[in-house]
């Protein structure tokens, strides 16, 4: 677990404003994850792990605290400066996918190098390699709405490492699926962590998807609740293995 | 790279909805094609009253019979102030170019069996070259016919279609003007009808002094034409006929004028003008319904962007900035815009052209029509597609990408 720390945050607290009530969100999280970790981030509804992994994924600024990233203190930064470094550094997997339905799958997997101004030809190629990687390649042609729910959250993962990112935040990634599909995208996502060396910070409120992270973060009203390694933590490949094929989902 | 991406998404949104694209278009469509087929009308009014100006002869005064703003032609009968000496007096007047008198006077012709009744009109050599009119057969009469009343007629087109059979040469051949024989010593060329639609090619020009004498047995002429050597000098012309024939009317200071002069000229440019403003207002009104066209570009984009929350969402978390959401938006709107525009530009073509042959107007369709179309429709796609574009970039990506439908 040595190594230099992905993301460092110090005493980060988000406050919204809705009208006359303030809400504090985060109430002054210190959390260092080093590079290669996959954390799991549980927590009741509103206990503030939807707002941190935001703030992770730079899709929100804290109100207050610092937030280095790979080093850099990104905390400060403006939108497009934001937008520059979601583009470079991190990849999103989201519970509902967000594919975009009207484009086909290579389409999809392209869009982030899209905005990162990469040339027509390495962009297919790229789109290419991170579809075969998810094993997803012959479904380059095919649209969204034309695969199963696991296979379009594979189609997302490729997308999500398309731009070779630093980290890899998942929100959710298995509420959608059924439990085998959801074991199948974890196993994914541990190849991720482990093959690629990818740091993940998943939230998830499925105490057994949980437990193939390394570490666990308990939230509980904007504090960290408990943080601490997961003894033995599942493999998901073997876990599957295990699991009788039923419907004939193709690995 | 970037715009390519643009331009991809944009005509993608549009194919998946192709029916509401369309309806879309069609506004735009029928806005251009309005700005077009108008201004393409004005234009063939205004061309054609302006070959009207030079047909009637350039730099043209009108000395008429009578007092005041009243007298025109039907008056010329009972008003006899003007004489041929009034018109020689003129002539010798400096900046004029050249002076013809005329004498209206309606005639039945005949030929043979053939009967037709033209306006005769006495007048001299001069009237064809103020009027610019090249014969197409033989030729005017000449000045000799004039001093010796000569029985010598010109024919204008349509009346020697009514009198002669076709193919036949006229020149030479005798026909009589009220019972009186006038032997054909030209032909003019066709000059169509002119503005108010009467027919220019349906007169016959005999010698003025023979109209006089023979024909209607007056001293008087009708009215004088004067034409001036330059533009600039015609008010000029025009105050020296003024004092010339009130010197020779013996009018002294108090006494009105018992003739008037007038800028034809003048005249036709207002009715240009005229024409100019009406074509300005047309194309207003069609302008109008362009601007509606982009309203509901707008109403649309403003749809698409709603529907599309989502994706905004997610194009912003993986790395789009402001301006790539805004631009993406802008190139479609303006793809929506540019479309309708070339389809409009063609239907306007189209359509001038159909009415222009259905009711008989000249169109024009000029390339500055089409470019301020075309511009115009491209200035409505990112005039109406900015407030939607600006809208879709100010989102929030957490928000967005939490939208449901």
């Amino acid at each position: 677990m040595a190594g230099k720390p992905a993301i460092v945050l110090e005493n980060i607290t988000k406050i919204y404003h809705m009208g006359e009530t303030r809400v504090i969100a985060l109430k002054g999280i210190n959390l260092t994850v080093q590079e290669g970790e996959m954390v799991a981030v549980m927590g009741p509804s509103g206990s503030g792990k939807s707002t941190l992994l935001n703030i992770l994924g730079c899709l929100d600024r804290p109100t207050g605290g610092t937030y280095y990233l790979g080093g850099e203190d990104v905390s400060r930064l403006n939108k497009n400066q934001l937008a520059l470094i979601r583009n470079k550094r991190i990849g999103f997997v989201f519970q509902s996918f967000n594919l975009l339905g009207r484009f086909p799958v290579l389409a999809n997997v392209q869009l982030p190098l899209v905005y990162a101004g990469v040339g027509k030809k390495e962009m297919v190629e790229r789109a290419k390699e991170a579809l075969d990687w998810v094993g997803m390649s012959r479904y380059a042609h095919h649209y969204p709405g034309q695969l199963s729910g696991g296979q379009q959250q594979r189609v997302a993962i490729a997308r999500a490492l398309v731009n070779d990112p630093s980290i890899i935040l998942a929100d959710e990634p298995t509420g959608a699926l059924d439990s085998r599909t959801s074991i199948e995208i974890i196993s994914v996502i541990q190849r991720l962590n482990m093959e690629k060396g990818i740091t993940v910070v998943m939230v998830t409120h499925e105490k057994d998807i949980a437990l193939y992270c390394r570490r666990l973060v308990n939230m509980r009203d904007g504090c960290i609740l408990s943080d601490a390694p997961v003894e033995n933590p599942g493999n998901a490949s073997d876990d599957l293995a295990a699991i009788p094929e039923e419907m004939g989902v193709p690995a | 790279m970037n715009f390519l991406h643009n331009l991809e998404v944009a005509l993608n949104g549009l194919r998946a909805n192709k029916m509401r694209s369309f309806l879309t278009m069609l506004g735009i469509i029928i806005g251009v094609a309005a700005v077009i087929i108008m201004i393409s009308l004005g234009q063939g009014a205004s061309k054609r009253i302006t070959s009207q100006i030079a047909s009637m002869g350039s730099n043209l005064l009108l000395v008429f019979p009578g007092a005041g703003q009243g007298p025109v032609r039907g008056a010329s009968g009972s008003v006899n102030t003007l004489t041929l000496e009034d018109a020689e007096a003129i002539a010798g007047l400096s900046m004029v170019a050249h002076v013809a008198p005329e004498l209206p006077a309606s005639g039945t012709l005949s030929y043979g069996s053939q009967t037709w009744t033209a306006r005769v009109v006495g007048t001299t050599p001069e009237m064809q070259v103020i009027k610019d009119w090249p014969v197409s057969a033989g030729s005017f009469f000449s000045g000799d016919d004039v001093r010796s009343a000569a029985m010598v007629a010109v024919l204008g087109k349509t009346v020697v279609d009514n009198l002669f059979l076709p193919g036949t040469n006229p020149v030479g051949s005798t026909i009589r003007i009220n019972k009186l024989p006038f032997t054909v010593v030209g032909v003019l060329s066709s000059r169509g009808a002119s503005m108010g639609g009467q027919d220019q090619d349906d007169v016959v020009y005999i010698p003025v002094s023979t109209a006089q004498k023979r024909l209607l047995g007056v001293n008087h002429v009708g009215l004088i034409n004067v034409q001036a050597e330059t533009p600039e000098s015609m008010a000029f012309v025009q105050s020296s006929i003024e004092s010339l024939l009130r010197e020779r009317h013996r009018l002294t200071g108090s006494g009105s004028d018992d003739f008037s002069v007038r800028n034809l000229t003048s005249v036709l440019e207002t009715a240009e003008n005229t024409t100019a403003i009406m074509t300005l207002l047309l194309a207003s009104v069609a302008a109008v319904s362009l601007l509606v066209g982009g309203i509901g570009t707008m109403n649309i984009m403003l749809v698409s962007v709603t529907e599309r929350t989502r994706e905004i969402g997610l194009r912003m978390a993986v790395g789009a900035t402001e301006s790539n959401i805004r631009n993406q938006f802008l190139v479609e709107a303006l793809v929506l815009c540019l479309i309708g525009g070339v389809a409009g530009i063609l239907v306007g073509i189209v359509g001038s052209r159909v009415i222009s042959k259905a009711f008989g107007w000249p169109a024009y369709v000029t390339l500055s029509s089409i470019l301020l179309s075309a511009g115009f429709s491209a200035a409505v796609g990112i005039f109406f597609g900015y407030y939607p574009a600006r809208r879709a970039a100010g989102l929030d990506p957490i928000e967005a990408l939490r939208f449901e439908r």
